[in-house]
């Protein structure tokens, strides 16, 4: 039984342990944070992050399940906001120059299952580039919480 | 009006799945009945030994199947878990409903291999029921806020057969029936690309229920605890371990907690295959004059949507 305890306890330490970790990263909310420059140069910083959101539109035009949103979309504005949003988010100098997500997206009537998608033909963007696995969800980390303004049905 | 115990669980099935199903059946007039397989990749966990969603050993917070909040989804799974001595194979399904409620069926078939116990067979049925409560596991990156979910597993022993035909109180149970309940917390840590899981379970099962509910040393239900750490390799591979407490009930068996090692391959979201190297302690060591541990492979498979 003592042994048992240990086991638990080393495991609910380790829990609080990641948790303490965890709020001391996103202190800052999720529009702004420090500077991770190693994030930034996984993206290949401008450069890749631009290669990056150009074959994410391309991959979001294909996609039967959200192909409709973007066809409604000023896609050249969208892709310099969304080169801004990766940047920061990144880590990178780029400053998100466009509205809030809740008021971009209110009037959409965007499901869970839309955001999904989109978060999905992100990833295969981001697999095209190389970008290792841990900093896609560093970013995603980032993006995650958006749903929550985003999906309004 | 007295119920007697299935009733009252199917009651809280039905009525668990009536709290869901009049916003699912509005929603069905503006979307299509189809399911919409739009979660995210492997957030809905695999097929616990147990017929619930989580990990290989122990129920996650995590809803089966791919469907969202919008829809629904479902799967069937088999797992084989192979020990020296023994040998208990799973199999059953899930629904998964508006990624909220989660009912699981699972039938265990457990086996003797080697020794006095060698052709022994001992079977078991599983009814489990899971809500989710609060929190979101994968949205809420920027909280400290866990998904959180309770649930209900109904088990029913069906017996002894093989070298030996007995209701599973021939080996000291005090009941061939009982009903484990549990929380859990489950949290997808994204910049660390780590998923922690705590369960809280309260139980009278012997070894899963396998050698039946209560004994000669306890008969009454114990506060148990279960965790699971994985680190998400890519967005298809997952290595992990869990551990979970056990009780001991029966004098004669040494029941200890089990642990795993385990790594879960997610192709699609059609099926995933997860294989492990489990520890489950002993098992009726005094009557099987086996102390050893009892080690092996455990091989899972899920197929659905």
């Amino acid at each position: 039984m003592i042994r048992n305890f240990k086991l638990v306890a080393a495991l609910a330490l380790s829990m609080c342990a990641s948790h303490i970790a965890f709020a001391q990263e996103v202190m800052a909310p999720a529009t702004s944070m420090a500077a991770e420059d190693s994030v930034y140069a996984d993206f290949g910083g401008k450069a890749g992050i631009s290669t990056i959101i150009d074959n994410f539109l391309v991959i979001w035009k294909a996609d039967p399940r959200i192909s409709k949103a973007l066809a409604e979309a000023d896609v050249e504005r969208l892709s310099a906001l969304l080169k801004e949003q990766i940047g920061q988010l990144t880590g990178g100098p780029e400053k998100y120059s466009g509205t809030d997500m809740k008021t971009a997206h209110e009037q959409m009537g965007i499901r869970n299952a839309n955001f999904n998608a989109l978060a999905e033909d992100l990833q295969l963007a981001m697999d095209k580039s190389g970008v290792p696995s841990r900093a896609q969800n560093k970013l995603l980390s980032k993006l995650a919480p958006m749903e929550h303004q985003i999906v309004t049905k | 009006m007295h119920l007697n115990r299935f009733r009252k669980f199917t009651l809280l099935a039905l009525l668990t799945s009536a709290y869901a199903i009049p916003a699912f059946a509005e929603d069905m007039s503006s979307s299509s009945f189809s399911p919409d397989m739009g979660k995210l990749l492997a957030t809905g966990g695999v097929s616990s030994v147990e017929g619930a969603a989580g990990g290989g050993i122990t129920p996650w917070a995590l809803i089966s199947g791919y469907g969202t909040r919008d829809s629904y989804g479902a799967n069937v799974h088999y797992t084989r878990l192979k020990t020296s001595d023994f040998s208990l194979d799973t199999y059953g399904a899930a629904v998964g409903i508006m990624d909220r409620v989660e009912l699981s069926l699972a039938k265990q078939d457990f086996e003797g291999k080697d020794g006095p116990l060698n052709g022994l067979k001992i079977t078991q049925d599983i009814f489990g029921v899971k809500v989710k409560v609060a929190g979101d596991a994968v949205y809420d990156q920027d909280t400290w806020m866990p998904q959180v979910a309770v649930g209900a597993q109904y088990k029913r022993n069906k017996g002894l057969s093989g070298i030996i035909n007995a209701p599973v109180t021939a080996l000291g149970a005090v009941k061939e029936n009982g009903v484990d309940y549990y929380a859990s917390a489950t949290k997808l840590y994204l910049e660390q690309s780590i998923l922690a899981n705590l369960t809280l379970r309260v139980t009278k099962a012997n070894q899963m229920g396998i050698l039946g509910f209560g004994g000669d040393l306890h008969d009454r239900y114990k506060p148990l605890v279960e965790g699971s750490i994985a680190y998400l390799l890519n967005k298809n591979w997952v290595v992990g371990t869990e551990y979970r407490m056990k009780p001991h009930n029966l004098s004669a068996d040494n029941e200890k907690a089990y642990y795993d090692l385990f790594v879960a391959w997610f192709p699609t979201k059609a099926v995933s295959i997860t294989a492990a190297y489990a520890n489950i302690g002993s098992i009726a060591a005094p009557e099987t004059m086996n102390k050893d541990d009892q080690k092996g492979l455990y091989l899972s498979l899920q197929a659905g949507f």
